[in-house]
């Protein structure tokens, strides 16, 4: 089961909704077509053309701020006029509205949507039903993916580590609920991590965790071992009161990423967190603002990654 | 005045009787009047030749939704029992979560008035086995039965309280009601909309285990035992479900399951990406719990195969996955896909149409699926050879909601006939 959707007849990208299915040779594009739009937000005028004249609509159906504030910058360097809809909507609100609110905006000659929604598949459901010539872009659909993160994450492991080949990656904490860990473990697989090691508790790991091509550890401290790259995901407060967890300070115990903890893995190691993060509950302080943390690191690149699948998805339909 | 029909040349398959040959059946008086010799003085009114077909009881299904009433958006009893007919089906059970619930004699009688409206009369309701399914207090079971329910089901809905199940139990078994249940623990089934398996970790879809089966169905089993009610576990999705059905059978429990037809040919790896389509309850498992529903089928621990036709309107199943509502068109497929079922070798010919007819009489104590002489004359005719495809044109559901759409299937109802009367008969037919 491929996922042709988001490519062309060329197989060049037409949306970005999942990581899956994709080519190592295509996210390595995307890694080199970033390494080109680095530079631009350092210049004195922060722009390139490449999307002048397009309309790029961020329809935000769930609350972000930084995921929507650096599409937001993307799409204006990349001189697109661009327009950002937070649509509050409860559990109950059917796909009738979903497509309708899609079919309005489509209506005003729009030629990308980055959509983030509570629901997985989402984005699939609006690529499947938009009209040809819009992109659509995925900026997290519920428990299922969340590509463009998964990209900054490989940018910004490539920066450091350079290859991929030889790293053992460590995704630590809530995998069940994060579509973050989802797309990184993809884009891991894909570009050929010699490991990707998950490390939760069982009631945070989904079933059959291994079938997506991971090795699996319930405890930090064995864990840790041999690591070269530590990511660490946000827990949210839910997870208590739906018997998932019995606090956060058992938690932080077990999982929290410190100093200590941290000696364990390889002494270059680098940690990233996709943000935002819970300090004291997955992370100490230190190790967040410490010298191995990449963090911010992670924030900064998300702009350029960001630009370079923007552009590249809107290529294949007649930017010059 | 029903007229006389005599169907020849056939192949008659009629597992209830043990007759497998070419021949004819002979129908006068809305019964059937002998499947050996003509019956002297036999003078037909019409001819059916169905040379190269094979002649069957009709098709007995276990568990439909026809959306009415409350759901007339979704589909109606004409547009419904139009589908049934064109498959071949001539008894209907009703899950009883309408609206409103068929948790009263009034709506039961409502039905029947229905089914009469619609000139398919045998549709038989299924009563609540809750006040409103709501799982609380019991619905008054034996007006229900008085009024036409066959049998009493609390259809998806949960019964947390396992002591209101006893009791509920406990009634229908002092009314001599069959419980029909689909086991589902509410709690472990967390909402979710997925096989608890790689595609839903894969997806990210909530997800049901299948131990979200096999505990509801072992605690019924358990109370089965305590109250000594009849029980038919419904649309049966995994293989230890088929396993402890197996041992309660064989430590001596009244009890008898059924499965969906779809159950039986797809698994969680045919789902297309959030294709909504595929999204049913319960969910599309494992290839291994494929195998184990078909061996139990072919067994017989699995005596019945149904529809649990469900159709949908467009718009329900237009959205991302987890939100669509769940559930397959599937009358009209029902006898393509037993069919396929027979040329995979998974089951015997004689099996499949057993599953469809005399099994399920069986299960509902009904006098027919078989074409015994003085039984109603339900009778599909079948070309097995003949190829069609789903699509606009042949489709009679009003609901469209099938992952088979566009498909070829071989195998197809050429006649119905719903106790002497001619209810379908296929337009490219003679």
């Amino acid at each position: 089961m491929t996922d042709n959707l988001q490519l062309n007849a060329e197989g060049k990208l037409k949306h970005f909704l999942t990581i899956e299915g994709l080519s190592q040779a295509l996210l390595t594009e995307i890694l080199d077509t970033a390494e080109s739009f680095v530079g631009v937000s350092d210049q004195q005028i922060k722009k390139v053309p490449l999307l002048r004249g397009k309309t790029i609509v961020n329809l935000f159906f769930e609350n972000s701020t930084r995921t929507r504030t650096t599409f937001e910058l993307a799409a204006k360097r990349l001189s697109a006029d661009v327009l950002s809809m937070s649509i509050a909507t409860s559990s109950t609100s059917k796909g009738e509205s979903l497509l309708d609110t899609i079919r309005n905006l489509e209506a005003m000659f729009v030629d990308m949507f980055v959509v983030r929604h509570a629901i997985s598949g989402a984005a699939h459901f609006i690529a499947q039903h938009t009209a040809p010539h819009i992109s659509v872009i995925n900026a997290g659909d519920g428990q299922h993916a969340h590509p463009t993160q998964a990209m900054l994450d490989m940018f910004t492991i490539r920066q450091i580590k350079k290859d991929f080949a030889p790293l053992r990656v460590a995704i630590i904490g809530d995998i069940l609920h994060s579509r973050v860990a989802r797309s990184q473990i993809q884009a891991l697989n894909a570009l050929g991590t010699a490991e990707v090691r998950v490390i939760a508790p069982k009631t945070l790991l989904p079933a059959h965790v291994e079938t997506l091509g991971v090795t699996v550890s319930h405890n930090l401290t064995e864990g840790l071992q041999d690591i070269d790259v530590i990511i660490m995901l946000r827990l949210q407060k839910e997870r208590m009161t739906s018997a998932l967890l019995p606090s956060e300070s058992e938690y932080f115990k077990c999982f929290g990423l410190t100093e200590s903890k941290l000696k364990i893995a390889k002494p270059d190691a680098i940690v990233m967190h996709p943000g935002p993060i819970n300090r004291g509950v997955e992370i100490e302080s230190n190790v967040a603002d410490g010298p191995q943390s990449v963090i911010l690191k992670q924030v900064s690149n998300g702009i350029a990654v960001r630009m370079a699948i923007m552009s590249m998805a809107m290529q294949p339909h007649g930017v010059s | 005045m029903m007229g006389k029909i005599h169907i020849r040349h056939g192949r008659v398959i009629d597992p209830a009787n043990e007759i497998d040959r070419i021949g004819s059946v002979y129908i006068a008086d809305g019964k059937i009047a002998s499947v050996a010799e003509e019956p002297a003085g036999f003078k037909a009114d019409i001819v059916i030749d169905a040379s190269n077909q094979i002649v069957c009881p009709g098709f007995i299904d276990l568990s439909v939704r026809l959306r009415e009433p409350g759901h007339s958006r979704k589909a109606t009893f004409k547009t419904e029992t139009r589908a049934a007919a064109s498959a071949g089906v001539t008894t209907m059970c009703l899950q009883p979560d309408t609206n409103p619930v068929i948790d009263t004699a009034a709506v039961a009688e409502l039905i029947k008035e229905l089914a009469e409206k619609a000139n398919y009369p045998q549709i038989y309701p299924i009563a609540a086995l809750t006040q409103k399914l709501e799982g609380n207090e019991l619905s008054s079971m034996l007006a229900l039965k008085e009024a036409g329910c066959i049998a009493v089901s609390n259809a998806n809905q949960p019964i947390r309280n396992l002591l209101i199940l006893r009791r509920a139990m406990e009634y229908a078994a002092s009314h001599d009601l069959l419980l029909m249940f689909r086991p589902n623990d509410y709690w472990l089934g967390n909402n979710g909309c997925a096989h608890e398996g790689a595609v839903a970790t894969r997806y990210g879809l909530p997800s049901i285990p299948d131990a979200a089966e096999t505990i509801a169905l072992d605690q019924c089993l358990e109370l089965a035992e305590l109250t000594r009610c009849r029980v038919h576990f419904g649309q049966i999705s995994c293989k230890r479900s088929v396993i402890k059905i197996h041992q309660a059978n064989k430590y001596g429990l009244n009890v008898s399951a059924d499965v969906s037809i779809h159950q039986l040919h797809l698994t969680e790896n045919d789902i297309k990406p959030f294709d909504s389509a595929y999204h049913v309850l319960p969910p599309f498992r494992t290839e291994a719990d494929k195998q184990y529903l078909r061996q139990g089928l072919a067994s017989g621990t699995i005596s019945s195969i149904c529809s649990d036709h469900q159709p949908h309107d467009i718009d329900a199943k237009l959205g991302a996955f987890p939100e669509t509502d769940p559930g397959v068109s599937s009358l009209e497929t029902l006898l393509p896909l037993m069919l396929k079922l027979v040329s995979q070798h998974a089951i015997t010919m004689e099996q499949g149409i057993a599953a469809l007819s005399e099994q399920p009489a069986r299960i509902l104590q009904l006098r027919s699926g078989a074409l015994t002489p003085g039984f109603p004359a339900d009778v599909c005719v079948f070309d097995p050879d003949m190829d069609w495809q789903i699509n606009k044109q042949n489709w009679h559901s009003r609901g469209v909601n099938t992952p088979f759409w566009n498909q070829t299937f071989k195998g197809r109802v050429t006649h119905t006939l719903q106790a002497g009367k001619v209810i379908f008969c296929v337009p490219s037919y003679r």
